[in-house]
């Protein structure tokens, strides 16, 4: 088993990236889009006049400063970043960068694990060679496929601005217009390494059916939480809910000879998504723990103390082992985490109302959806309790077909909200808004009907988090000036290039980061739960620490670097039918106390099992199959096993014909002619007679131990 | 091994479903129903007779309660089996279930204890606390329920969120279908299940013998008599139970009043019904593909034409179309309006396609109108209305069942949920169509079946990777020699036939203290610590040529002598025809016997050594293995007679 970090991902929405080659499959895990890199470029300009007068400024300026590199670059740091800086074309994206270098048609299956990592997924079912087959949950293909779409119609408002393309490489992409940029986004441009490659211009929704959003859902089978999906008979894979987002899930992998489980980025306490399911992952003998993204937003918290620790415990009670167990879960469901999250929110909720009281619009472009919808059933609690009659829009391409999947999707909710619904209740209190036209879904944002309805101070839900398309980016373009608005964000991006395109940001910024994986501590107690045998772990988020009294073997990988996991055992596991068992002849072997028997029969590989079971064809034809000796023939009990027979043999000692080898040759004359060739690896029997012959193979049975 | 199925209910009749079913230690009990029909101790399955130890409660003795639907006949004792008996184990169905069962049990609740007068068996806070300890599932989410025992739920079709489970302890694995539906209708998709090896299925056999006409014939004909007592100014009754078939029904007529533009409206009976439709709308992942597909634009459970009925508009002037529960008009609101409605002959009653015996609706299947029907003592009803029986009935027809049998393909059936006679020639049929056995057990019968059973071994990786090797077989077959066939070339010439069957072999051993293993051939020196040791036999004879000539006599062994060889390839090829023979520049083999021309002088494995024959011979020498002793023998004494040309 070999496993290769392609990627070790940025945050929730470049979630990470891995190869597995599994009992000779090749597994790819998840396949995102790197859509941070999308601030370099400008969002569309309000004021079209100063774009190009200032773009063409900006490039004769730098022409003329290309000789000397060292100024050069002296130069640009000198030269802060501004508006002009951004490349003022049709972006192009990029998912993980060394997938290029893997042979695409050696990918045997895909797994997603959330709607975000599949965002890459066309660049990948549109290649020719491609034929791996995908597997993600119900909810993710499904949400995954609405963000896909509504990703390629907001790129189409910017496509629509520039235009057609002229050529395959744009302008932006030659070396020395890259040279001139500032490094802040030369190397979003290029990576740390300034590799250039791996832009590529977005996929379209249905021009072919080959190269676009739907032709790459074709191919994506979805399965339910927990259900078994076999691949090539071998492979018996699962999804487990992760408790991150809605639909997003861990993965499970059996095959006879061993059960891998991948470990995503998992919370333990979700108020919106189904809970982290993480007992049926016990028993693996590898997990892949994938969740290094966690690490860059939980560092802060890692110092503080959790408050419980189940180590103390476990030494002052010198527990037994069911205790110990039972204190590790206590402290991994332990909701400090949770009710920080509820926290956060609510502060979040005070101050959009705040914003609104003092007459400001509040800007929402969050794409978590768990964190959003929790939000927003916060937004709407508040609204009804307070008597402020303020509309709420959720702007997107497919606001209308979210809101309406989310509806019907009550087996991929937390407990609370599936008891809401057996209750009677609505999944979600917002959906009351919605009845009582106070929350709109608007498509787009110049839409007649909108502009009609359209009142501020108001409370807008858009993407996209990236500032640079969708309605968020015209939103901002209007209310950055304003100091009552606000503008909620998630945190782990560079702001300084996000709101570079706006001028004059008056407006006040929440910027929030949301629990997206699990710490060291609660990873450690998580794996010492598990029980696996190796766990493979990102170098990244060990960070000096290690791991305390673990049963299990460790091994760090780091991105790109490909880690082998030694092998477990040799043998794999079969069942074998009861019929062709009963059949089985045992010989006994006495000096191991062994027994041993030829098994013939047909294999069975099903749902990753092997099953051996007696063909028909095999029953009658018993009699034909060479038999095998084992062992050596003694002599002296040979003679003897004769003479009970009533045959008199002698013996005779000679070489064998090559006369390479003491052979012994034994003579039975009467009443019928025989000899017998006796070596240590061979006899041969010479006779005429064929009940003679039949005398001494039942002799020699009786000597050897016959298979 | 065995699996042991106790039928508590539904056995040789339709109502209380209960099985309790033991696999390899395992006692998982299938749907927990009460029988519409009764009303004393026999509505209830006799929960005394599941296995337990004495001391045992029912918790214990039980790993887990399956309920596959909403429908009271498969869930209406749960409550009183869960708070009054006690049972506090796991229970598991699926998310519609769980959502709207306690709908149905309220329900009944409501109808037993508020109208009729009789002590309450369950209060409501029992049906909400059993609710509580429901495990919801999704279809074909695997659950492990413990260790040893997983189970699986499969779409039914029956009606939302109905389901067959799979059970699987062990090696021993079982489907019990609940009821299913093997025909989309208009808001549910047909049963859908995964192949699988089973032991047993336990089926339903409503239809065991009905085989029913197209959906659309019956529906066209539904609207029709609809339309025609609208029309007259009649009023139309359709009592149903809340869920399902109100849906169904209420999606076609929706969809037909939109049609034909009608505004006569339609009314939903109870708030019941609407607060069905909310579920109904937010489980709309487990209607049919079709319905599914639209949600996004409209829900297909909004009706538009669809309102609310007030008592008042009982005795309102004009026509109307009217829902109304229960469904077999045992009581409630369907029997208030039936009592009102039924004397007049304008108006229309449609029944569902099954009704328990001792109900209103029951009476008015076989009846004959005009005609009166005893509602109890003091009421007798003056019956001159329209009567039309609807088989809109969700359950799968006779060749249903057999497909779905047939597709699974278990060693045993049981069939429950029907009626003796029409189980009976089921059975038969089952019987002699796929050769399995088929039981139908009465009610608190055990029916006990063998189950399989697998050796766990260690299979090594050499001994897996040469099963995957091909191992392919030529072999020539004359035609079995039909003289039916006209075609005389057919006869004669020789086919080839290319066949690749993998055959696993290898070698199990088995010790004291590891578990069996198989191993290669090749390693089970390696692992039995012994040489293997060769056998052979052999035999070198003379084989009398004729024309003798001086030189060859001398000198048997030359170029000259390969002839020899390819004579007896032809003499042993007329005569083993069925033996594949293979013939090679030194020798012949037929499987491991291998003849060659003997060139030595003195050969050991001779044992004629003196000159006892007289006439010119060549020598062969044959080996061969034990195994084919047999075959060695035969054709050696048939070459002992041959006389081959010298060429």
């Amino acid at each position: 088993m070999k496993t290769t970090c392609l990627s070790e991902g940025k945050g929730y929405h470049f979630p990470p990236c891995h190869m597995l080659n599994i009992g000779g499959f090749q597994l790819l895990f998840d396949c995102p889009l790197d859509l941070s890199a999308l601030s370099v470029f400008s969002p569309l300009p309000t004021n079209l006049s100063s774009l190009s007068d200032e773009s063409v400024g900006e490039c004769t300026c730098e022409a003329s400063s290309i000789s000397d590199c060292g100024w050069k670059r002296k130069q640009k740091v000198d030269k802060s970043l501004d508006a002009s800086s951004l490349i003022h074309a049709e972006p192009w994206y990029k998912t993980v960068n060394s997938l290029k270098l893997w042979n695409i048609s050696f990918i045997d299956v895909v797994l997603i694990s959330s709607p975000v990592g599949m965002l890459g997924l066309p660049f990948l079912t549109r290649n020719r060679d491609f034929s791996a087959k995908i597997y993600a949950t119900e909810a993710t293909a499904r949400l995954g496929q609405l963000m896909m779409e509504d990703l390629v119609k907001m790129h189409n408002e910017i496509r629509q601005f520039y235009g057609p393309e002229e050529s395959t490489c744009p302008e932006w992409m030659k070396w020395d217009e890259v040279e001139l940029l500032p490094s802040a986004i030369r190397e979003i441009l290029w990576g740390r390494d300034g590799d250039p490659c791996g832009w590529m211009p977005l996929y379209r929704l249905d021009i072919s059916l080959v190269a676009d959003v739907k032709g790459c859902m074709q191919n994506v089978q979805s399965l339910k939480y927990a259900e078994e999906a076999c691949y090539n008979g071998t492979l018996l894979i699962r999804a487990f809910s992760s408790g991150l987002d809605i639909g997003t899930c861990n993965w499970s992998i059996s095959s006879p000879k061993q059960r891998i489980a991948y470990l995503s980025s998992s919370i333990f306490a979700s108020a919106t998504a189904t809970e982290f399911d993480y007992n049926p992952l016990r028993g693996s003998d590898v997990i892949l723990f994938s969740d290094s993204t966690a690490c860059d937003a939980l560092d802060k918290l890692e110092n503080e103390d959790d408050g419980f620790n189940p180590a103390d415990k476990k030494a002052s009670k010198f527990s037994s082992k069911d205790d110990d167990e039972e204190s590790y879960t206590e402290f991994l469901q332990n909701e400090d985490k949770f009710a920080e999250e509820l926290e956060k929110l609510a502060f979040l909720c005070s101050c959009s109302l705040d914003s609104v009281k003092a007459g400001g619009s509040v800007l929402i472009p969050i794409a978590r959806l768990g964190v959003l919808l929790q939000l927003l059933e916060c937004i709407t609690l508040s609204l009804q309790s307070s008597d402020l009659k303020v509309p709420i829009y959720i702007i997107s391409s497919v606001a209308e077909e979210l809101v309406a999947f989310l509806n019907v999707i009550p087996e991929w909710l937390c407990k609370q909200r599936q008891d809401k619904f057996y209750s009677g209740q609505p999944l979600f209190a917002f959906m009351d808004l919605l009845n009582e036209k106070r929350l709109f879904l608007f498509p787009v944002l110049y839409s007649p009907e909108l502009l009609s309805i359209w009142h501020e101070p108001c409370i807008v839900i858009c993407p996209h988090w990236s500032l640079r398309i969708g309605p968020a980016v015209h939103l901002l373009q209007h209310w950055c000036g304003d100091k009552n608005s606000l503008l909620v964000m998630e945190e782990g991006f560079n702001a300084n290039l996000a709101f570079l395109p706006f001028k004059s940001m008056e407006i006040k910024v929440l910027q929030c980061s949301f629990l997206s994986g699990m710490n060291f501590r609660k990873a450690e107690f998580l794996l010492k739960l598990l029980k696996p045998k190796y766990v493979l772990f990102p170098e990244k988020l060990k960070q000096g620490k290690s791991f305390v009294n673990q049963s299990f073997s460790v091994i760090y990988y780091l991105e790109n670097e490909t880690v082998k996991v030694p092998k477990l055992k040799d043998s794999s596991e079969l069942d074998i039918g009861i019929d062709l068992a009963c059949q089985l002849g045992y010989t006994k072997l006495e000096k191991e106390e062994m027994s041993i028997a030829r098994l013939k029969g047909e294999l069975l590989v099903e749902q990753g099992k092997n099953v051996l079971f007696s063909g028909k064809e095999f029953a009658g034809s018993s009699q034909s199959r060479p038999l095998l000796y084992l062992g050596g023939v003694n002599l002296e009990n040979f003679l003897t096993t004769l003479q009970s027979m009533g045959i008199n043999a002698t013996v005779e000692e000679a070489m064998t014909t090559d006369g390479s080898d003491k052979t012994s040759l034994v003579h039975i004359l009467g009443p019928k002619k025989a000899l017998i060739e006796v070596t240590a690896a061979r006899t041969i029997v010479s006779t005429d007679d064929e009940y003679l012959s039949a005398l001494i193979s039942k002799a020699i049975c009786n000597i050897l131990n016959i298979v | 091994m065995a699996i042991e199925c106790l039928v508590l209910g539904a056995g040789q009749e339709v109502g209380k479903s209960c099985v309790v079913v033991t696999i390899n230690g395992k006692r998982i009990m299938f749907d927990c129903g009460m029988h519409m029909g009764y009303l004393d101790d026999r509505r209830y399955p006799d929960f005394s007779l599941i296995p337990r130890n004495a001391a045992e409660d029912f918790t214990s003795s039980l790993s887990c309660i399956i309920i596959t639907h909403f429908h009271l006949d498969h869930i209406g004792a749960l409550p009183y089996f869960t708070e009054v008996c006690g049972y506090k184990g796991p229970i598991y169905m699926t998310y519609p279930t769980k959502a709207l069962a306690p709908l149905m049990l309220e329900d009944y609740r409501k109808v037993m204890v508020d109208r009729r007068g009789e002590e309450e068996q369950f209060s409501s806070k029992d049906i909400v606390e059993c609710m509580k300890r429901v495990t919801a599932v999704d279809l074909k989410q695997t659950v492990q329920v413990d260790k040893d025992l997983q189970i699986r739920a499969y779409y039914a079709g029956h009606v939302l969120g109905a389901a067959m489970f799979y059970a699987k302890v062990g090696d021993a694995a079982m489907v019990y279908t609940g009821d299913y539906n093997m025909t989309a209708d208009r808001h549910l998709g047909a049963a859908q299940i995964d192949r699988l090896h089973l032991d047993l299925v336990i089926t339903e056999s409503t239809y065991a013998t009905t085989l029913r006409e197209s959906k659309y014939v019956r529906e066209r004909e539904f609207l029709k008599a609809v339309h025609n007592c609208v029309a007259c100014g009649g009023k139309v009754l359709i009592p149903s139970f809340a869920l399902g078939r109100a849906q169904e029904l209420c999606m076609l007529l929706d969809d037909y009043w939109e049609r034909m533009n009608l505004k006569i409206p339609i009314y939903f009976s109870a708030g019941l019904t609407i607060q069905a439709n909310v579920y109904y709308k937010t489980l709309i992942n487990w209607t049919s593909q079709k319905v599914k597909d639209s949600y996004a634009a409209r829900n297909p459970f909004n009706f538009r034409n669809v309102c609310k009925f007030e008592r008042s508009l009982i005795n309102a002037p004009g026509p109307c179309v009217l829902f109304a529960t229960p469904g077999m008009i045992s009581g409630g609101f369907s029997l208030e309006v039936f009592k009102q409605w039924a004397p007049d002959e304008v108006n229309l009653i449609t029944l569902p396609g099954y009704c328990v015996a001792g109900t209103v609706g029951h009476r008015l299947m076989s009846a004959k109108t005009p005609t009166q029907v005893n509602i109890d003592q003091n009421t007798q009803i003056d019956v001159r209305c329209q009567i039309r029986q609807l088989s809109f009935s969700p359950h799968t027809d006779a060749k249903g069942i057999m497909d779905l049998i047939k597709f699974l393909s278990p060693k045993h059936v049981i069939l429950v949920h029907g009626e003796k006679p029409k189980m009976e020639s089921l059975k038969g049929k089952i019987e002699s169509d796929f050769d399995m056995q088929c039981h139908v057990p009465a009610n608190n019968e055990t029916v006990s079946i063998p189950s399989t059973h697998y050796v766990k071994a260690d299979a090594s990786s050499a001994f897996l990777k040469s099963t995957w090797s091909p191992n392919f077989k030529f072999v020539t077959e004359r035609s079995s020699g039909n003289l039916i066939t006209d075609d005389m070339d057919m006869i004669s010439k020789p086919v080839l036939r290319v066949r690749d069957d993998r055959v696993a072999e290898g070698i199990l051993t088995t010790g004291k203290h590891q578990n069996p293993k198989i191993v290669h051939l090749k390693e089970l020196v390696h692992t039995s610590g012994l040489e293997t040791h060769d056998v052979q036999f052999a035999l070198c004879f003379p084989v009398r040529i004729t024309k003798m000539d001086e030189q060859q006599q001398l000198n048997p062994v030359s170029q000259e002598s390969l002839p020899f060889l390819h004579q007896l390839f032809l003499k042993l090829s007329n005569n083993f025809s069925e033996a594949t023979i293979q013939e090679s520049d030194q020798n012949l083999q037929i499987e491991s016997f291998i003849v060659s021309v003997c060139s030595k002088e003195k050969c050991p494995h001779r044992m004629n050594d003196g000159p006892d024959y007289t006439y010119e011979a060549v020598h062969f020498c044959c080996t061969w293995s034990g195994a084919d002793e047999k075959l060695a023998r035969n054709v050696i004494s048939f070459m002992k007679n041959l006389v081959l040309n010298k060429c």
